[in-house]
């Protein structure tokens, strides 16, 4: 029956290429943990795109209830915390996902760095892979904002601030980011869950489709 | 190995073997096993992730994630702090050399520098090498960077008090409670608490919010006597009548928080 199912797509829009450019090919054996332990190191990278799914399925959860406005933001946030089922396990792994996804994401780029892997042909995968680095310390500079509790406040108060700082295009910056070039408030807030929830999201798949594509189309880099 | 229906691929869908120039030897030339992804190796990899889950749903379940009160941009004396992957950026600022009259330098140059050298690795080290000992200055240059990275958070985490943070910055439960100012018990109250515990009884200067605590009337008369934790014994001061007022005034704002 799923065969059948699959033959009538296949005859229709030839799946079968795709399914191979997805799944079929060879490991080799120094990339496998379980030839040489020591190869757990190339585990990194996608240990950090499963927190990445952590992150984006969490994230979708906490939308349900979170209210992107300074009266409700973190009355929404209390409530999702003490009285949502799960809420405060679903909000956990948003939190400490943003700290692990930064962590596993060093340790991948230093696997990388040290193995010279970022060398001819994949310069180009490693400049994608820093700009996912820099998406993700975005996205982590901006939520930290959304609970809208006094240290997300002040934070993000001592960020613009320091973002204001950067010759001619700083108080432009923080109008771009904040809303208004003093006050960090109701605009703030709203652009900065905008930023977090749709402009870095699209950023960050469109570059993982790309760092992921490239390395299809690469491979792994060979053993040192 | 044969697969599909039919389509003629060859290999997989690398780049075929001919442009050697921009394209890595193929899996089958490196010496040693290989195995196939699917479903061979995604088991492993899934086998990997599960562990590395139950490790982090540990995580999760065992560190609460921290809410402090609702912000406040009034709230005087509060020291602000990023998350912990931009406490090194932060410290960075509090050199002399990086901040105050050389703050360009602290903003703009050092980071661009860095991160503009974290992108550009791959043109800045291009020789043929791959081995760290093949490439003494990249490797070098990022063991300093990573030094010097561990070195500033450390420095900038070794010096706050997390856990007195915390305490002082706990999420006061939305509550409508009416605080009924003419009621006897508030008038011993802003003599003797309102200084600490704040008018309101839900801040102040140096006490923890009176709203949400769980004493009987007895021991909140004790605890005004006696003092708990920081709070010194003897800053109540009046009699015992007024002690019974005060008790009976804590207490009956609890119990009506508890209500809503």
């Amino acid at each position: 029956m799923l065969q059948k199912m699959y033959d009538w797509i296949d005859e229709r829009i030839d799946i079968t290429p795709i399914w191979r450019d997805i799944a079929d090919h060879e490991v080799p054996e120094h990339v496998n943990p379980a030839h040489h332990f020591s190869a757990f190191v190339y585990c990194f990278g996608g240990l950090t795109f499963f927190v990445v799914v952590i992150q984006i399925l969490s994230g979708m959860f906490l939308t349900m209830y979170y209210v992107p406005d300074i009266e409700n933001a973190w009355k929404s946030v209390y409530y999702l915390q003490t009285q949502v089922a799960h809420g405060q396990i679903v909000r956990g792994m948003h939190h400490w996902g943003a700290s692990v996804v930064i962590v596993m994401l060093l340790l991948h780029t230093l696997r990388v760095f040290f193995q010279g892997a970022y060398k001819k042909p994949r310069e180009l995968n490693w400049m994608v892979g820093v700009l996912l680095f820099f998406v993700m310390l975005g996205l982590g500079f901006t939520g930290y904002l959304l609970p809208w509790d006094n240290k997300a406040y002040f934070a993000t108060e001592v960020g613009l601030n320091i973002a204001g700082q950067v010759p001619l295009i700083g108080d432009w910056l923080i109008t771009l980011l904040g809303g208004h070039p003093e006050i960090i408030g109701a605009q703030t807030l709203t652009r900065f869950f905008a930023i977090h929830v749709f402009f870095l999201p699209a950023a960050l798949f469109a570059l993982l489709a790309v760092h992921f594509i490239l390395i299809r189309r690469q491979g792994i880099s060979g053993p040192l | 190995m044969k697969r599909g229906k039919g389509m003629k691929y060859v290999g997989d869908s690398r780049v075929s073997a001919e442009k050697t120039s921009t394209t890595p030897k193929d899996y089958s030339e490196y010496p040693g096993r290989t195995v196939a992804f699917w479903p061979n190796f995604l088991l492993t990899e899934w086998l990997a992730g599960s562990v590395f889950l139950v490790g982090f749903l540990t995580l999760v379940l065992t560190h609460p994630s921290p809410l402090e009160g609702m912000a406040d941009p009034t709230t005087a004396g509060y020291i602000p702090l990023p998350d912990w992957y931009f406490l090194f950026l932060y410290e960075l600022l509090k050199y002399k050399y990086a901040g105050g009259d050389y703050v360009l330098l602290g903003v703009v140059v050092i980071p661009g520098l860095a991160f503009g050298a974290l992108l550009l690795a791959p043109f800045l080290d291009n020789g043929p090498g791959r081995r760290p000992s093949q490439r003494p200055i990249a490797t070098s240059m990022m063991l300093l960077a990573l030094i010097a990275t561990i070195w500033l958070t450390y420095d900038s985490a070794s010096a706050v008090d997390w856990e007195a943070r915390a305490e002082a910055n706990k999420p006061i439960p939305p509550s409508e409670v009416e605080i009924d100012t003419s009621d006897p018990g508030y008038e011993v109250y802003k003599n003797s608490c309102a200084s600490c515990h704040g008018d309101n009884l839900t801040d102040g200067a140096a006490g923890p919010p009176l709203i949400g605590i769980d004493y009987t009337a007895d021991e909140i008369a004790k605890i005004s006597v006696e003092g708990i934790g920081n709070m010194p014994a003897g800053v109540f001061d009046g009699t015992d009548e007024e002690l019974e007022q005060l008790a009976e005034f804590i207490f009956t704002i609890n119990e009506e928080n508890k209500e809503e």
